[in-house]
């Protein structure tokens, strides 16, 4: 018996190790990955691409809230990632002169940032207010409804958005003078050049790397407050988190909201970096994409969700585009070249495989969801489930042994 | 005057009638049973109480103040609690999780600790299990486990729905002798069963409700006494 006690907390002691293992590597890679980078290709084409990935961390992270949390599935998480990024775009760049108001904004990013952050926050506290007392399915398909409307929004009030034209010349950041310290510049011991942002991907992934520390911060000490219990007893069991005394309308509003604002957070960063922001870059499938990140990663374990947004961002936006090129290039090294050349229906192996993207895409999902049901690292609560078995298993072998 | 009053309620299911003009007192210190076959209104009454339902009429007043249309989560801080039917455990939590969940409203971490003392005095199997994840545990121990989170809130009254529901004789005994234990600590209680039996031996008054109508009420001796009652809900 006692060896069975004993063993349960060891288990949770381990899985705390276990995040704090994930979050060190996850940290040295991150340090490590631009220097090596460089270092090796001579070029920052894959520092962008991680950069890239680097928002998808923080909209999953802010997913988990919502999803993994509180257990309310959003289906129009893109939505708010939207609304963050025209509110910046539109905040600090051109296109207002040319809108009715005839007057360009440009207000600083530090600024804005929280301005989207608030943005998208109160779109969502406004959204969730008529439609959390909702259940279920229902919540879905309502957010599922916010997700489209939102992006026609943008492009349908197009004398101000630019619609279809989308708002370009956005208004990149600058650092406040005094980060602009000895380690800036052209001389011998800078780092970054002149730490500008300007078109330099190396300030956008240090940039958005302190961001993903800081929500990491931010959302680990909120799933361990009163508040992140609160989220918790509601996705168990609503009624009872009701009998507890839990207000549950302001509980999953706050969840909503707060999920919301890490995606208005993200979509600025997005505009920054990106410059370029038009209506399509927000459809159901960023939703989706998303979604998919949280679950494959171990809904409601933050340290999972980003593993599973840096392995769904490699898989999607790296490895299957690259897949057709890959392939033709395999085949002619194995001396299957005549497999690229067409013939009759055949259409040579890089135009089928690139046909059956979505299919080998949507195989590795089903696969990865049969091996790892419940997420490449799932939470604590999840885990303990699982093992428990195996712990009552042992307990009853323990107390065989004690009886005889 | 009463600690919880009922007076006059009607409740409704859509256009279907819960429960037609029902008054009900609870005394402070007092065990309360309300017995009734299924769809009497027991549960109804609770919801009610505990402001899951508001009443189309009537009102509910406790510890001298309105609670008619007080808010779930305000009633449970002014002092009811409610050990919902069917248990209503949060099943991925642990035992210590859902005891901590019980104390949502109280900040006072000292009186929390204590109060988790005494309910593993109460129920000493929940404390050999505390690490347990709440689904997993027995029928029996999750009864006790829904009452002592109940506890937890240091309710001045506690409501308890259905506590014997799916439990073994032996196990029914226990928890009365709890329900007695913890009114003898002081805690009002208000129980809702099907084993009318057990109920009204424990009771001090009773309530009987037929198609959400208070039919009787008298002493839990009375009742037990009284013919129609054992006709009707003992099976003598």
């Amino acid at each position: 018996m006692s060896r069975a006690v004993f063993t349960r907390f060891h288990l949770r002691e381990r899985i705390r190790d276990r995040d704090a293992a994930v979050y060190g590597i996850l940290l040295i890679a991150a340090l490590l990955f631009p220097i090596i980078d460089i270092y090796a290709t001579g070029g920052t084409a894959d520092v962008s691409q991680a950069t890239r990935a680097g928002y998808f961390v923080l909209l999953a992270i802010g997913l988990n809230v919502v999803v993994g949390f509180a257990g309310l599935l959003d289906l129009g998480y893109a939505a708010f990632f939207a609304i963050g990024a025209y509110t910046y775009a539109l905040l600090a760049s051109p296109q207002l002169a040319s809108s009715p108001a005839h007057h360009a904004v440009h207000i600083n990013f530090w600024i804005l940032i929280f301005v989207s952050m608030f943005a998208a926050g109160a779109a969502g506290a406004i959204l969730g207010f008529p439609t959390l007392r909702l259940r279920g399915d229902y919540l879905a398909i309502v957010t599922l409804g916010f997700g489209e409307i939102v992006p026609q929004l943008f492009y349908n009030f197009d004398q101000w958005t630019g619609g279809i034209n989308a708002v370009g010349i956005i208004d990149q950041p600058h650092l406040p003078f005094w980060i602009q310290g000895p380690w800036s510049g052209d001389g011998p011991f800078q780092i970054v050049s002149n730490f500008n942002f300007n078109g330099d991907p190396l300030a956008f992934y240090v940039l958005i790397v302190i961001l993903i520390g800081i929500a990491v911060v931010l959302v680990s000490n909120l799933y361990r407050s009163r508040l992140g219990r609160a989220w918790m007893a509601i996705r168990e069991d609503e009624v009872a988190a009701a009998a507890m005394g839990i207000n549950t309308v302001t509980t999953k509003l706050l969840a909503f909201g707060i999920g919301a604002s890490f995606s208005g957070f993200a979509g600025a960063f997005y505009a920054a970096d990106v410059s370029l922001v038009s209506p399509d870059n927000f459809l159901f499938i960023v939703s989706i994409t998303v979604l998919v990140m949280v679950v494959l990663g171990g809904m409601g374990n933050i340290s999972g969700v980003i593993i599973g947004a840096l392995v769904l961002y490699f898989l999607v936006f790296y490895l299957i585009p690259g897949l057709p090129e890959n392939a033709k290039n395999l085949a002619n090294s194995v001396g299957l070249g005549s497999l690229n050349s067409k013939s009759g229906d055949w259409p040579g192996l890089a135009e089928e495989i690139g046909r059956l993207n979505f299919i080998i895409y949507g195989a590795i999902l089903v696969g990865m969801m049969l091996l790892r049901p419940q997420g490449i690292l799932p939470s604590r609560v999840r885990e303990q489930e699982l093992k428990h078995a195996a712990v009552q298993e042992e307990e009853a072998v323990v107390e065989l042994t004690h009886a005889s | 005057m009463a600690l919880l009053e009922l007076e006059g309620v009607d409740a409704f299911y859509g256009r279907i009638q819960a429960l037609r003009q029902v008054s009900i007192k609870v005394e402070k210190g007092e065990v309360v049973a309300l017995i009734g076959s299924n769809g009497a209104g027991k549960t109804t009454t609770l919801r009610t109480i505990s402001g899951l339902m508001h009443p189309a009429s009537g009102s509910v007043r406790f510890d001298g103040s309105d609670i008619t249309h007080t808010r779930p989560s305000k009633i449970v801080e002014l002092g009811i609690c409610q050990s919902p039917e069917g248990r209503r455990l949060f099943p991925r939590m642990s035992v210590l999780d859902n005891l901590v969940m019980g104390a949502y409203t109280r900040n006072d971490k000292a009186g929390i600790s204590s109060d988790m003392d005494r309910i593993f005095q109460l129920f000493p199997r929940l404390q050999e299990r505390r690490t347990q994840i709440a689904g997993t545990l027995s029928g029996g121990e999750q009864q006790m486990l829904a009452m002592g989170r109940a506890l937890m809130a240091k309710p001045k009254v506690m409501m308890l729905d259905e506590p014997s529901l799916g439990l073994a004789p032996i196990l029914i005994e226990t928890i009365f002798s709890i329900v007695r234990e913890i009114n003898s600590q002081g805690t009002t209680v208000l129980l809702v069963e099907q084993n009318a039996h057990k109920a009204l031996e424990v009771a001090n008054r009773a309530y009987v409700l037929e198609t959400g109508v208070v039919v009787q009420s008298g002493t839990g001796r009375e009742l037990l006494a009284s013919e129609e009652v054992q006709k009707a809900y003992l099976g003598m």
